[in-house]
């Protein structure tokens, strides 16, 4: 993995607001290489238990050629600030106990293929975790640390830097045992009309994806592209951010960021993007 | 009454969206997904109603592109183009389509804009609270009589 200096992406941003709204239709061909070196899977067949859908597409194949290009080097890629603020965090110790990540699990090249399989069936805690969940209880339990806010910067800094290093593998989370009840929960919640606007994950993302709703090009709604730094709130924004954002926009009273309910749809919704690569942290509009 | 009474019951009442002819959004009586009569009692007025596709909580161009709005920027591509949709529905037909498409197209995507029950969570607007007290419906009877007069201009001829 390459890190950055922050000068050079400047340029990339400015150009990329500017086109960041011209309009296109279905998902475009394009290939996405990252650093001349990642080939990331970003349309593969729809895994079995999709009914409605065939294809699943990465989020990128939506966005325009200027707002996929920025994602396409680290060195433009605006996310890769806090992916090495997370790198030194890493390293730090904090808590009553004396560790830092590092202490446990060394470098952080050990986390490769961890963000793939989350959320994930956790035995000795009777939970579906997510890898928020799983990085607090690690600060609380082996470091004695306070925990994030579970959307704040800290998180998902942290999340964007576990993410970087699986960047290319397939997503593959489990969806059957002891997790399968949860993911039902949370399939459940993605075909509810929710709100005064009566819309659904699925209305937009599974009925209406390659379409326009007002300027918006509507993607799948993928998750494997998370973190996302996004150009039009230039930062870093977590899945459950974004979950929270789409359901209040159908103007709907929406979850708290890391409720059973967001956990759910966390664990359905990235079980539709099994088969796509990893791409957090991603760049999208 | 004094004369300040008198002006503030006209005010409250004009902020409630309630006139002596409206028919309230639980009362609606639809005829195979059609509205016969005003629901505010009074004619709608057309360039209101263009207002309203574009702003507010009509948004209706998020949806639908309408050449003759082609002003405007960003029209939608969920539901049909509204060209010559006067030609294609009736005064009634199209009433009851905004107050509550799902009456006349079962399932759809199209939003209830005066209904004021049967919601999933509803919010307080945008904000992503939880709604407390009366809920107004999206568009007042007025404003869906203004869309309805707009929407009786898009002929093909
Ligand atoms: C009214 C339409 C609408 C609804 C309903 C909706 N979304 Fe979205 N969503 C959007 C738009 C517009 C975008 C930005 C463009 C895009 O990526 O599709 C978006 C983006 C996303 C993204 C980011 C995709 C990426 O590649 O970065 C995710 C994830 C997402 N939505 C999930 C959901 C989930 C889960 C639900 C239901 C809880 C939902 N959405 C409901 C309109 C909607
Ligand atoms: C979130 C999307 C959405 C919004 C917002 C929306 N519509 Fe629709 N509309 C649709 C869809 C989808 C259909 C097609 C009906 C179906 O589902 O078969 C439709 C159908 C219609 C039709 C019938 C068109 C025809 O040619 O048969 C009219 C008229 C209409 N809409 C008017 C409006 C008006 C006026 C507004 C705003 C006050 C509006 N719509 C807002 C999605 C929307």
């Amino acid at each position: 993995m390459r890190t950055k200096t922050s000068m050079r992406l400047g340029v990339g941003l400015a150009a990329a607001s500017v086109f960041a709204m011209a309009a296109c239709a279905d998902p475009d061909d394009d290939q996405l290489v990252v650093n001349e070196e990642i080939e990331m899977i970003t349309e593969a067949a729809a895994p079995d238990h999709m009914e409605r859908v065939r294809t699943i597409y990465s989020g990128w194949r939506f966005r325009s050629d200027e707002t996929q290009a920025v994602q396409m080097d680290d060195f433009d890629n605006p996310a890769m600030i806090w992916v090495d603020a997370a790198a030194e965090v890493w390293e730090t110790a904090d808590g009553t106990e004396g560790n830092s990540c590092a202490s446990c699990h060394e470098s952080v090249d050990s986390m490769e293929g961890v963000r793939a399989v989350y959320p994930k069936w956790n035995e000795a805690a009777g939970e579906v975790r997510t890898l928020e969940m799983q990085v607090n209880d690690c600060r609380e339990n082996q470091m004695g640390a306070e925990p994030w806010k579970y959307d704040g910067g800290d998180m998902t800094n942290m999340v964007a830097l576990i993410s970087s290093v699986s960047r290319g593998l397939p997503v593959n989370v489990a969806i059957d045992g002891p997790a399968q009840s949860t993911w039902e929960q949370g399939k459940d919640l993605y075909y509810t009309r929710f709100g005064q606007l009566e819309l659904s994950c699925a209305n937009c993302h599974e009925d209406s994806y390659g379409l326009h709703i007002r300027s918006d090009h509507l993607s799948q709604g993928q998750i494997n592209g998370f973190p996302t730094y996004r150009l039009k709130n230039t930062k870093l924004n977590s899945v459950h951010s974004r979950f929270k954002g789409c359901i209040r926009d159908t103007r709907a009273h929406t979850f708290a960021p890391g409720s059973p309910e967001f956990v759910a749809l966390e664990l359905y919704v990235a079980s539709r993007g099994n088969g796509l690569s990893v791409e957090g942290p991603s760049v999208r509009n | 009454m004094t004369r300040f009474g008198l002006l503030m019951s006209a005010a409250l009442l004009s902020a409630s969206g309630v006139f002596a002819g409206t028919v309230h959004p639980t009362n609606v009586d639809f005829v195979d997904g059609a509205i016969e009569v005003s629901l505010s009692g009074m004619p709608g007025d057309p360039e209101n109603g263009a207002v309203l596709m574009n702003k507010g909580a009509g948004n209706c161009i998020a949806c639908h592109a309408v050449s003759q709005l082609s002003d405007l920027p960003f029209h939608g591509e969920i539901g049909p183009m509204l060209d010559g949709v006067a030609d294609r529905w009736s005064e009634a037909e199209l009433r009851g389509i905004i107050a509550d498409a799902k009456q006349m197209f079962d399932g759809t995507m199209m939003p209830s804009f005066y209904k004021t029950e049967g919601f999933i969570r509803l919010g307080d607007a945008y904000t992503g609270d939880a709604h407390a007290g009366d809920v107004q419906p999206l568009l007042t009877a007025q404003e869906v009589e203004d869309v309805v007069a707009y929407l009786k201009t898009l002929t093909d001829e």
